[in-house]
């Protein structure tokens, strides 16, 4: 039963991965994309791990979404009107791939596992939270600030007025010049 | 320690879900028709949800040129397969489907495949008005769901524990919307937007000829408003055990007291829907991220605070 359960999982995972770059609809790669990550997530949940397999659950729907907004607004072939191919550089993309197949594979097959050692926490969501708030706090705290200066910058430079567009060069303006009246504040 | 229902009131979860839905639907007809000065007899409301759903049933499907079928109809399964998901978690009684330990990060992980959902079958019906409506729900989303995500945080940091049965259980002397109001409103107007429904329902609204849903006929239409319907009841009866005290009450058994307490919050919801106007989508977003979210922030940091002071993690 778990054996059928992750074989399931895992071919999907790699199916629908691979189907990403096959059809011709940003909409569709997206979504396929979506449907490896979930099965990735079932995979982890598989190992115990259920806040995370949630998680990853909770962020793929949202980010998937996110992204095909994007991606359906950048990309060629929008809506599926142009012929469109996903491959560039299929070459060099082949050869990175193979080899990356050959090193994980050969890894996974010739390395001699240790035998585990000890037992895994009676509540693995608690042990998580208790290694994230203390063995890892640097490590997580280094990586808010990164991603919050990141999400800031990012806003900073794609931001079409700012506040001195809104309130004057002094920012004493009486009355703040919006493009949607109404809204807080106004 | 697991203190999950039978296996067998998964198959009677869904029926509870529909039977509530039914009851909220019929009761907003009879609001709605007060409001519009047309008063819905009570007899023609109740049998109005089964009316439409024949209706449906028996209606011609609509198929758009070269839409994407497939993922239209992944998008309108999923809304009702999500919301059924999502209600696994919530303790019908004191005893949920399934009491899985991360049950408040499962619901949340659940109700967010509305975003995809939506957009999906407003993306599939190839037509620019269907289409806006998708984009439309995801702009929303990207609004309430930070606030939604920090009231959640919220009744679980009171909790100190992600299990929705610990969080009843902590709730047996003090109902949590006494100490985290602005986590419970928050909750609240979510329970709205993520069945884009209300003062939510531009994704769907009239000016865009019925949004994302308006290429949707017959049994399709069917499986999506139904879906809808059903995301708001497992929704909103997930504010009974997170902010209103699950099955705890005098008198009546815990199951009594889950159900009176989401038809309570149905009720208000609904009494409310006809209050107040659509919302635009660009003003909800400001005043989400500006008033919102720093408000749920704070109330996030007050609990944090006095559970700390109180002894900190147990």
């Amino acid at each position: 039963m778990t054996t059928a359960l992750f074989v399931v999982l895992a071919v999907t995972a790699v199916v629908a991965g691979a189907l990403v770059f096959r059809v011709d609809s940003m909409a569709r790669a997206t979504f396929l994309l979506l449907l490896s990550f979930l099965a990735v997530a079932g995979l982890v949940l598989m190992t115990g791990l259920q806040y995370l397999g949630v998680v990853i659950v909770l962020m793929m729907v949202i980010e998937m979404v996110v992204m095909a907004v994007f991606m359906i607004m950048y990309m060629m072939n929008p809506a599926g009107l142009m012929p469109m191919s996903m491959f560039h550089n299929t070459r060099g993309a082949a050869v990175i791939a193979a080899t990356t197949f050959v090193a994980l594979a050969g890894g996974a097959l010739l390395v001699d596992w240790p035998v585990r050692g000890g037992a895994p926490a009676p509540d693995l969501t608690m042990a998580l939270g208790q290694s994230l708030m203390s063995g890892q706090m640097l490590t997580m705290m280094t990586l808010g600030v990164t991603l919050f200066a990141t999400i800031v910058g990012t806003v900073v430079l794609a931001a079409g007025r700012g506040r001195y567009d809104r309130l004057g060069d002094e920012l004493d303006a009486p009355e703040s010049d919006d493009r949607d009246r109404g809204g807080v504040g106004r | 320690m697991s203190v999950a229902l039978p296996l067998g009131w998964s198959v009677l979860l869904p029926v509870l879900l529909l039977a509530v839905a039914w009851a909220a639907v019929a009761a907003d007809a009879v609001v709605a028709g007060r409001a519009a000065g047309r008063p819905v007899p009570w007899t023609v409301a109740a049998a109005l949800p089964g009316r439409e759903a024949l209706r449906l049933l028996v209606g011609q499907r609509r198929r758009a040129v070269a839409g994407d079928e497939l993922l239209r109809g992944v998008g309108g399964a999923v809304l009702p397969i999500a919301a059924l998901l999502a209600a696994v978690v919530v303790p019908l009684g004191l005893r949920p489907v399934a009491d899985l330990g991360a049950g408040i990060v499962w619901f949340n992980a659940m109700e967010v495949f509305a975003w995809a959902a939506v957009w999906l079958v407003g993306w599939g019906a190839n037509s620019t008005l269907s289409l806006i409506g998708g984009y439309r729900f995801v702009a929303q989303g990207l609004a309430w769901e930070l606030p939604h995500m920090f009231a959640l945080i919220t009744a679980a940091v009171g909790a100190q524990s992600l299990r929705v049965t610990d969080v009843v259980a902590a709730q047996q002397d003090l109902w949590f919307v006494v100490i985290m109001p602005v986590a419970f409103v928050a909750f609240l107007l979510s329970v709205a937007a993520m069945a884009f429904w209300g003062p939510f329902g531009a994704p769907l609204d009239r000016d865009i000829a019925g949004g994302a849903a308006a290429e949707l006929g017959g049994v399709d239409r069917l499986v999506f408003m139904t879906g809808r319907w059903l995301l708001l009841v497992a929704a909103a009866a997930m504010a009974v055990p997170l902010f209103l005290g699950g099955g705890h009450g005098p008198w009546l058994p815990a199951w009594a007291w889950v159900l009176v307490k989401t038809l309570a919050v149905l009720a208000a919801l609904v009494a409310l829907r006809h209050r107040i106007p659509t919302i635009r989508m660009e003003r909800w977003t400001e005043f989400s991220l500006v008033v919102l979210t720093p408000a749920t922030i704070a109330q996030a940091l007050v609990v944090t605070l006095v559970g700390l002071g109180e002894g900190g993690l147990s």
